[in-house]
């Protein structure tokens, strides 16, 4: 009896044991998906790029289709000047979007040979939002010193009304990297429990006997759907992350252009 | 396993933490976290997207070439086609310059024969009337002779008297008027 329970595939389960001091640095099935993801998005790239070929091959094609991708999103959203983050942003895109495709994976050649999302820990996206941040913030400083801060003062307003514009503006900011981190997060989390859930639906159906095998019919076509739509949501996740990191990156190429 | 393994089955609405928000790990995930996307940032912007960036911007410079060189031959063969035109033209002119000095030239030609042409034929008609004019007179002289001696000898012939030829000839004058 496959297990129904929609929480575990969320299960972080130790492979290696690595301790630094009080620190656990456990070498889990997390660790083990996201160095697949880093190795995979490598892989590939490096193999359709090998003939790097003037007119490209399917594989070529792909890989080109999708640098250019990147760069239009950031081209749209930061400008030329923003194409100096594009390795950074093109690195975050590909690794979320091979995180999330590796979920969508029920079974993997993985220790214990289950699929596991590492999108779906807060920690990891949030992380992964607070790297956005930072660089953002490390490079408008770096750049721009305390004129970085002028967003905070909306221009064109008349300083009085900043008393109340200001306290807005801060907390929106404040907000971007919870807000980042937990829309990737709860995506993927709220996806792969609905999935597991219409799916242990058809489990349950189907042991009741031959009246529930045929109403077990709904649930499939239901998980057949969904999975599609997971598909479509592990995709525009991945753009949605990347795009805001643009968006948030050119506030600091150009701060007061909000 | 460090961490106890949850029981399966029943009892996991009773586990202590949602693994998601399990603080256990977190050490853990941040740190290979940091690892993989660490890897992936430099082997991507030190080697794979500058290849890839690189073959986009070698094809983008081809094409370009490419374009360039087309509108240079377009723009030699457009000169061409000029200079041909340029040369068609200047040799029409010529043509029609050397064709019109020709005529001219034969016009005048042709002029000039039917001038002398003319002159010869003058002077021929002249000098035939000239001719004509004499054989008349001549004629005419010899008609005058013709009729007095014819007149002489019909007067001997019908009255018997012997009239010079001096008198004939008077008299045929007389008789003409």
């Amino acid at each position: 009896m496959a297990d129904t329970n929609p929480i575990d595939q969320f299960k972080i389960k130790t492979i290696a044991d690595i301790s630094v001091g009080d620190l656990n640095l456990s070498f889990t099935n997390s660790s083990y998906f996201m160095l697949v993801a880093a190795i995979l998005v490598m892989g590939l790239l490096a193999m359709a790029m090998s003939k790097r070929a003037l007119v490209p091959n399917r594989a070529q094609s792909v890989a080109e289709l999708m640098y250019e991708f990147v760069a239009g999103m950031i081209r749209s959203t930061a400008g030329d000047k923003g194409l100096k983050f594009f390795p950074f942003v093109f690195s975050l895109f590909a690794f979320i979007l091979m995180g999330n495709m590796l979920g969508m994976l029920p079974y993997f050649p993985a220790p214990d040979f289950k699929g596991f999302t590492f999108t779906s820990h807060i920690i990891v996206t949030f992380a992964l939002a607070m790297l956005v941040i930072l660089v953002v913030v490390g490079y408008g400083v770096i750049n721009h010193g305390l004129k970085f801060f002028s967003f905070l003062f909306p221009a064109g307003v008349p300083w009085p009304l900043w008393i109340l514009l200001t306290p807005i503006e801060l907390i929106s900011f404040l907000s971007r990297p919870i807000t980042l981190g937990v829309r990737l997060f709860a995506n993927m989390l709220a996806g792969h429990i609905l999935l597991k859930v219409f799916a242990s639906f058809i489990v349950m159906l189907g042991s009741v006997g031959a009246l529930g095998a045929i109403g077990a019919v709904a649930p499939f076509v239901m998980v057949v759907a969904l999975t599609a739509l997971e598909f479509l949501v592990a995709f525009l996740q991945a753009y949605v992350f990347a795009v805001l990191t643009c968006i948030y990156l050119s506030d600091a190429l150009d701060p007061g252009h909000h | 396993m460090a961490i106890e393994a949850p029981g399966e089955g029943a009892e996991y609405a009773a586990e202590a933490a949602f693994p998601p928000f399990d603080p256990t790990y977190f050490a853990s995930q941040l740190f290979w976290l940091a690892i993989s996307f660490a890897l992936l940032y430099f082997v991507l912007s030190r080697l794979i997207l500058p290849r890839i960036g690189g073959a986009i911007e070698e094809r983008k410079d081809k094409i370009a070439d490419n374009l360039d060189a087309a509108a240079d031959m377009k723009s030699q063969a457009d000169e061409t086609v000029e200079a041909y035109e340029k040369e068609l033209a200047e040799a029409r002119t010529r043509a029609q310059a050397v064709a019109a000095e020709a005529k001219a030239e034969v016009d005048k030609e042709i002029a000039e024969a039917t001038r002398q042409a003319d002159t010869e034929l003058e002077a021929k008609l002249v000098e035939s009337e000239k001719r004509i004019q004499a054989a008349r007179e001549a004629a005419l002289a010899d008609v005058k002779t013709i009729a007095s001696e014819a007149a002489a000898a019909a007067a001997e012939h019908l009255a018997g008297l012997d009239v010079s030829e001096a008198d004939a000839a008077k008299a045929v004058d007389a008789a003409r008027g």
